[in-house]
């Protein structure tokens, strides 16, 4: 190699970025995390929910001193259509106490806080630099070149968490294009509100609880995506995501969904009279395991978002960035004791991250993005089916019970079919096995 | 040679609101960010350094939280920081702030060496006052030079240089000896987009601290007790209410209707009889 | 912090600006304003000022009310440069006590009142648009915005004499009202040596370079405003309202005006009594720069354009129709026909 400025270089400062930087860091390796935001967090998105256990593991009870908004006690799904939802969900103590389950964050003040921690652990931060190219020498990867002046940087490993778009994995043809089947567009805002607002009209009694609400059925016209709602500290941050194909093939656009959202009967008073403080939208990764590209190359490894690492069935995304970040700096504190750096040596990373559940789950559903792709009512009968017969339920219009039953069982055979729902069933089945 | 810049942390006055019910500013999530005046003023630093050799050293009076305005000096390519900050300094007024920061470049004249331009922004956006500036050069006794648009002929032997001021009327130029202190208009430069190696300096320098106890600051100058002007209270402006839209069927006609509106107005400035 | 024997301090003076011969009307206005002061706090108005021949001012000074006339003349101040002026004028101060000292907020006075305070060691409000005595303790009230004019503070300087205040330029009417003055001519003796500081050239023209916060009409261009060709609508206006022209971000950036002439944020803040915002839409950053505007008039074809929130008078329209009417009306209206 012709020169080397650092042992790592870390390309982008979100969670996958950060967590690889400060277990670097804290092994005392000589470690630069390059940020393109003005700070951490000031780019980035997410919908609003941080997952606890892997950054616990990473730095114990970080709740404690990190800003986190309200830890979540309350998970509710809603099932909607244009003027009704049904409503599921769970409120639990054990979620109510430390260690807690997740946390509702603004991530302009969680990544800076935690850019803090992985600085003071001695990582070098470098904001507002954009990493265009790798430099690769004899097929391999030897640094970074940025838009700075005198911009180029030597490592012996480049970790890739530079995000979604991830231009270093797809340069070096790891990651398959992107189609917009496989990829959501998100929007979000975040609804001013006073803290006594968000507790009386979540039904929070301390303000240090949260509540989140995830929506989807047939208010999304078929299309695939869904909604969510979380409870900040004085704050609600409400999104909606959508693959794209699906907004291009019913030529819809995120803004006048998420206004649609706003003004929904069932959405409107838990967020009236609100201030709209920020609006971010994002590209989600949605292409599950499939998607997942090779994570490693001779001098270089993929993490996060950059290696589409999103669960899209349980809206996970920054535990499995954190994780997978972790793992990569484990692959290369391993790979250093021998000074070897190939794509044999870092090919360990994939397999750690297979024996986790970060792959294990992404497995678990790798066909639900084809079926639900082919089988888009799926989305849309069977909520609507559902919203329709808790309607009939709970109306009290002089029909006997057994009337009503009878004419729900009715429906769902001339809906569905009895054939159509045992083969629908079938192939759920089958694909999540 | 050597350059010392005087640079302030301010809230990013485009985003800061108004809260009308209780008379205050709304100050919550305003990003801080180095007053931007006092960029270009480190950016000329920058500039001469690169040209005739020396070094850069910024200094910022504020609290804890200030280190990060002076990083960002520092990755425009400043070499040495200065963080002054004691909580003696709280409340001071220009008066007391340019003694503080006059004791302090002191300070920073015997650990790094004398300065030959002094630099500052020509004001900051929340203070708007222009006084800290003047105030420091007047305690240095050196030639003062306000709104400066262009620094020429710059000679280090003779230590001489010529600035260009803006004036109402138009521009003067000027020629002073060094050492001099300037306070700089936006126009004087356009920034650069800094190399990495000033970010990756940056990023490893420390921000030096100093307070009333490493430097000979007497605290019978500062803060808010010792400052000559007090602030006997603050207030919102009444709220700039949405106007009068002025319609009719023609164009004629509508100027015509806000003539007759600013008529008044136009007459107390003598513009009509 | 220096104690002083404050009791000894008395009279309200203002500092006279001159250049080529020529007074700053802000002095006038300035006297006119500090009579009012002089009354409530039982005392004369005095004018100062120095330079190479400045007696001259004297039956101007007194037609506003000044009852002395401090001034320090010598051939070595005929420009001005801020240590000679500084130190005559420190002179002037330090052996006749005022109570008050009130220079005008111009670039000159910004640049002077700033080193004398430090001399005197005394207490200086920037750029006030309000003065006033508190009945009660006889200081004087100096109100002055801040934060881009999103708050207004109240400053007062109980302990230390005098006073000092920049006032903005335009706040108050200059009226006569004719005193019976009187020179006092004194003497400094400068050591030239210590002056090292000396201007070269002087371009004084009405080129590119512009303090807009000189005028009490700015006319501005925006975006909307299509080209550069189309900014000399803009200026048209501004000549015959006798104002100045500006120009948004957006119209600086396209290249359409110099920097020196914008407004907002990154540019100049004016306090204008008429400012006319021609198809500018009225980002946060332009209002920051102008939304202090006694009168603000907009002109723009969208009629959500954020302007018209804080247009005293919105005229929903094209500009390059509207503009070259306006003018021509204007013009016949204000006798310039």
């Amino acid at each position: 190699m012709s020169k080397k400025d650092f042992d790592v270089i870390v390309v982008g400062a979100g969670p996958a970025g950060m967590a690889a930087a400060y277990v670097l860091a804290k092994a005392g390796v000589d470690v630069i995390v390059i940020e393109r935001g003005k700070f951490p967090g000031s780019k980035n998105v997410m919908g609003g929910i941080f997952y606890r256990k892997p950054m616990d593991d990473l730095i114990p009870e970080f709740y404690k001193e990190a800003p986190i908004e309200r830890h979540i006690v309350e998970q509710r799904m809603w099932l909607m259509d244009d003027v009704s939802h049904f409503s599921m969900g769970i409120k639990t103590q054990k979620h109510n106490s430390e260690p807690y389950n997740c946390f509702s964050v603004l991530r302009a003040q969680f990544d800076k806080w935690f850019s803090k921690k992985v600085v003071e652990a001695g990582a070098l931060l470098i904001n507002e630099t954009v990493v265009t190219e790798p430099i690769v020498e004899n097929g391999k990867v030897v640094g970074v070149r940025t838009d700075r002046p005198q911009g180029d940087l030597y490592a012996d490993c480049v970790i890739a968490a530079d995000g979604v778009q991830s231009f270093l994995a797809k340069s070096l043809g790891l990651r398959k294009k992107i189609t917009p089947n496989k990829v959501a567009l998100g929007v979000k805002e975040i609804i001013g509100l006073s803290e006594e607002q968000v507790n009386d009209r979540f039904g929070i009694k301390d303000s240090k609880e949260g509540v989140t609400i995830e929506i989807t059925g047939p208010f999304l016209k078929g299309m695939e995506g869904m909604a969510w709602m979380y409870t900040n500290k004085n704050s609600v941050s409400i999104g909606i995501g959508v693959i794209i194909d699906d907004l291009i093939n019913h030529n819809m656009n995120p803004n006048d969904l998420l206004e649609s959202l706003k003004n929904h009967p069932s959405v409107l008073p838990l967020i009236e009279g609100g201030e709209t403080r920020e609006y971010l939208a994002h590209v989600i990764p949605e292409g599950g395991y499939k998607s997942v590209p090779r994570m490693y190359a001779d001098g270089f490894m993929v993490a996060g978002d950059a290696a589409m690492l999103v669960d899209s069935v349980h809206r996970e995304g920054s535990n499995l960035a954190v994780e997978s970040g972790k793992l990569a700096a484990k692959t290369y504190l391993e790979a250093r004791e021998s000074g070897d750096f190939s794509e044999k040596t870092l090919s360990r990373y994939q397999e750690k991250l297979e024996e986790t559940y970060v792959l294990q789950d992404l497995r678990y559903y790798k066909n639900l993005p084809e079926l639900l792709e082919e089988k888009r009512y799926l989305l849309t009968e069977y909520p609507q089916f559902l919203i329709d017969a808790m309607t009939e339920i709970y109306t009290v219009d002089g029909v006997p019970k057994p009337e009503k039953f009878r004419k729900i069982k009715g429906e769902l055979k001339s809906r569905f079919g009895y054939i159509g729902l045992a083969k629908d069933l079938y192939t759920i089945w089958r694909k999540l096995r | 040679m050597h350059f010392l810049v005087f640079i302030k942390q301010v809230p990013d006055a485009a985003q800061v609101r108004v809260d009308y019910e209780t008379g205050t500013l709304i100050r919550e999530g305003v990003p801080a960010i180095i007053n931007p005046f006092d960029k270009h003023a480190i950016e000329a630093a920058v500039r001469l350094k690169n040209q005739f050799g020396g070094k850069v050293s910024v200094v910022c009076m504020g609290p804890p939280m200030a280190e990060d305005a002076l990083k960002e000096a520092m990755s425009m390519g400043a070499d040495k920081a200065f963080l002054l900050s004691d909580r003696i300094f709280a409340g001071s007024d220009t008066l007391a702030t340019s003694y503080a920061l006059w004791a302090a470049a002191k300070q920073i004249i015997k650990e790094e060496g004398p300065v030959d331009v002094f630099f500052a922004g020509k004001q900051a956006i929340d203070g708007d006052t222009a006084q800290t500036g003047p105030g420091i050069a007047t305690r240095f006794n050196v030639p003062l030079i306000t709104y400066v648009v262009d620094i020429k002929n710059v000679d280090p032997e003779k230590k001489t240089l010529e600035l260009v001021r803006l004036l109402e009327s138009g521009q003067e130029v000027i020629q002073t000896t060094m050492p001099c202190f300037l306070t700089v208009e936006e126009e004087l430069n356009t920034l650069s987009y800094a190399p990495l190696p000033y970010l990756i300096r940056a990023a490893k320098t420390s921000v030096k601290v100093l307070n009333s106890k490493n430097t000979e600051i007497e605290a019978e100058y500062c803060g808010l007790k010792n400052s000559p002007t007090k602030v006997r209270k603050a207030f919102t402006p009444p709220k700039r209410e949405r106007g009068e839209m002025i319609e009719g069927d023609s164009v004629d006609g509508i100027i015509n209707q806000l003539y007759e509106k600013i008529e008044p107005v136009l007459k107390t400035m003598g513009k009509v009889q | 912090m220096i104690k002083q024997d404050i009791s000894k301090y008395k009279h309200v003076w203002v500092f006279i600006e001159h250049e080529n011969g020529e007074v700053a009307r802000v002095s006038f206005e300035l006297l006119t304003k500090a009579r009012e002061l002089a009354k409530d706090l039982g005392c004369e108005v005095h004018a100062f000022t120095v330079g190479d021949k400045v007696e001259q001012f004297a039956d101007e000074v007194f037609k506003y009310g000044a009852k002395k006339f401090f001034v320090i003349e010598d051939p070595f101040l005929k420009d001005y440069i801020t240590e000679p002026y500084r130190d005559a004028i420190v002179h002037l101060i330090e052996k006749h006590k005022p109570e008050v000292v009130l220079i005008g907020a111009t670039t000159l006075g910004r640049d002077l009142a700033g080193t004398i305070a430090t001399v005197l060691q005394t207490g200086l409000t920037a750029d006030t648009t309000a003065l006033d005595i508190d009945p009660k303790t006889k200081n004087l009230l100096m109100t002055r915005p801040t934060f881009g004019g999103n708050l207004m503070a109240t400053i007062f300087c109980p302990d230390n004499r005098p006073q000092m205040s920049t006032s903005r330029p335009g706040v108050y009417k200059a009226i006569e009202e004719p005193a019976k003055g009187q020179v006092v001519k004194e003497e400094f003796e400068f050591d030239k040596s210590k002056y090292t500081k000396q201007i070269i050239e002087k371009i004084i023209e009405e080129g590119e370079k512009v303090n807009l916060g000189f005028y009490d009409i700015v006319v501005s261009g925006g975006f909307g405003m299509g080209s550069k060709e189309n900014m000399k609508l803009i200026q048209e206006l501004a000549d015959v309202l006798g104002g100045t022209w500006a120009a948004s971000r957006k119209a600086v950036q396209a290249g359409w005006a110099p920097q020196t002439r914008q407004v907002g944020q990154t540019g100049q803040t004016v306090h204008p009594k008429i400012y006319i915002a021609c198809g500018i839409s009225g980002a946060i950053q332009h209002q920051a720069g102008m939304k202090s505007s006694e009168v603000i008039i907009a002109i723009n074809k969208d009629p959500d354009a954020p302007i018209f929130e804080i247009a005293t008078y919105g005229i929903m329209g094209d500009v390059i129709e509207v503009l070259p009417k306006m003018t021509q009306m204007f013009k016949e209206k204000l006798g310039k026909a």
